[in-house]
């Protein structure tokens, strides 16, 4: 093989994370276009939270393209990102910086590569048991679930507007789960035997 | 006209002030709402984050049902019905993924093929009942009453395709055609934080406040919403707001879907304004006969 002059060696490691990154690309559409990054910044300036980011939507990609594909997925940036499309709707080069937000989210908890000290991912494996367990979100087990795991002083921080819903009605103390709870549990096992057969 | 209805799991609780007056609204001007049976969890934005195919695959039950029932879904939350239109889109984009998405379903003996649509209930009643219609069925209307239109991030993003993405108009076309008074509202689309009230407040508590704030500076009496995320937001950590900035953000926070049910002449207990945190003081209301009367 020729020698490619002016190219970094690309770590073992960093290698590894970017064939399973590229995987995650393929299955969204027009995922490719990330390489057509100007580095133009409207992400960024278009993000309503990018301002409390350790990295901006802009630098992820500069990152990516740097090789540093794991110090991204050690920052807070893509669990601080609320998925309201503001970016994906203004990228001039049509990148759908959202999904690959989730992309990236996707990857860390496959790889389980996590920011230190902020456990937001904990929030999406406590969803993800209740919509197993019940077929359907059950809010204060979720919220209690996740406190737990992630900052339990907010436990006692939010039963003031808990108790204030409870009496309007608006929360049930107890889950809710649907009649054919055993058809979402098959429709989830199958689901993930084949998506672990595909990787 | 009748719909497939998916109410998701927020309006079964905190939302539920949203789902009534949804479910009056649309009996009052005789659009059919049939509830999905056993209808499940959309995923949310959470699934996302985990398994894509399991996302896609929990998320096409419901539209395999509401294709079993032959009918186009009616999906009021703002969530709900990104998640469920985005499973649309991907199944369309990649057959290996329907491919996938339906053998999981298969599991459950239930095949999604024909495609339905999903709809937002404002696009129903704006676009398919009509404003003229709507407004023949109302005996009242509201008199001065100011409302900050408030759309959010998910009706308008990432596909819009019933309203524009910078400066969507279908609630103030609305509302005025109610007799309100819309005001200005700059921050119409701006993201409420969603889930990161949960995983990060500071931030959240920051972009609801700005919400808050541009609503009360362009003379708004109420905040009218069109997802149960934004409303439980924007409601119930005003008083958290106002600790954290030192402010008196009192504002109530409503669904357009109970603005429309007042002038409909449905009681407010019916649609859930009781409910409500924050009481709206003066609704405002006159009956239209007294005008002509006049």
């Amino acid at each position: 093989m020729a020698k490619k002059f002016f190219v970094v060696p690309v770590k073992k490691r960093e290698e590894e994370l970017r064939a399973a990154f590229w995987e995650q690309i393929k299955s969204i559409p027009r995922g490719d276009k990330i390489q057509n990054c100007i580095q133009c910044g409207t992400c960024t300036g278009t993000c309503p939270v990018s301002y409390m980011m350790d990295i901006t939507p802009r630098e992820i990609v500069a990152l990516f393209r740097a090789g540093h594909l794991e110090d991204i997925l050690h920052s807070r940036a893509i669990w601080i990102c609320a998925s309201c499309y503001s970016c994906r709707v203004r990228c001039p080069s049509g990148i759908l910086v959202t999904d690959l937000m989730y992309a990236l989210k996707r990857l860390a908890m496959n790889k389980k590569i996590y920011p230190p000290k902020f456990p937001v991912h904990a929030l999406s494996k406590a969803f993800i048991f209740n919509i197993y367990k019940y077929g359907r979100n059950f809010e204060i087990g979720l919220a209690i679930r996740y406190f737990l795991k992630a900052d339990p002083k907010k436990l006692l921080a939010s039963t003031g507007f808990g108790f204030a819903m409870i009496k309007k009605g608006r929360i049930s103390l107890l889950p809710k789960s649907i009649k054919k709870v055993k058809e979402i549990r098959a429709i989830i096992d199958k689901a993930k035997q084949l998506e672990k057969e595909g990787a | 006209m009748e719909f497939a209805y998916y109410p998701g799991c927020s309006l079964e609780n905190t939302g539920k002030p949203y789902d009534m007056s949804i479910r009056e609204v649309f009996k009052s001007l005789g659009v059919g709402l049939r509830e999905i049976e056993d209808w499940n969890c959309c995923g949310a934005t959470m699934y996302m984050s985990v398994d894509k195919i399991v996302g896609f695959a929990v998320s096409a039950r419901n539209l395999a049902l509401a294709q079993n029932m032959g009918l186009d879904i009616c999906a009021p939350c703002s969530s709900c019905y990104t998640t469920l239109r985005k499973t649309n889109r991907h199944m369309e984009w990649n057959l290996h993924s329907r491919k996938l998405i339906n053998e999981s379903l298969k599991a459950a003996n239930l095949s999604y093929e024909k495609m339905v649509e999903v709809r937002h209930p404002l696009d129903i009643l704006v676009n398919d009942v009509g404003i003229d219609k709507i407004l023949s069925a109302c005996p009242y209307e509201f008199d001065g009453l100011r409302i900050a239109p408030y759309y959010g991030c998910m009706i308008v993003r990432p596909v819009f395709d019933f309203d524009d993405l910078d400066d969507p108009m279908t609630m103030n076309t609305l509302f005025s055609a109610l007799g309100a008074e819309v005001v200005d509202y700059p921050d119409k689309v701006r993201c409420c934080g969603g889930m990161l009230m949960t995983t990060f407040e500071e931030v959240a508590l920051n972009l609801n406040n700005h919400l808050l704030q541009c609503a009360e500076d362009n003379g708004a009496e109420l905040i009218a919403t069109t997802c149960p995320l934004c409303q439980m937001n924007l409601e119930s950590y005003q008083s958290q707001i106002n600790r954290k900035f030192n402010l008196n953000h009192h504002i109530p926070i409503v669904y357009f879907s109970q603005i429309v049910g007042l002038a409909l002449g449905i009681s407010p207990a019916k649609l859930g304004m009781n409910t409500l945190l924050i009481q709206l003081p003066n609704l405002k209301l006159k009956s239209k006969a007294s005008r002509v009367a006049v």
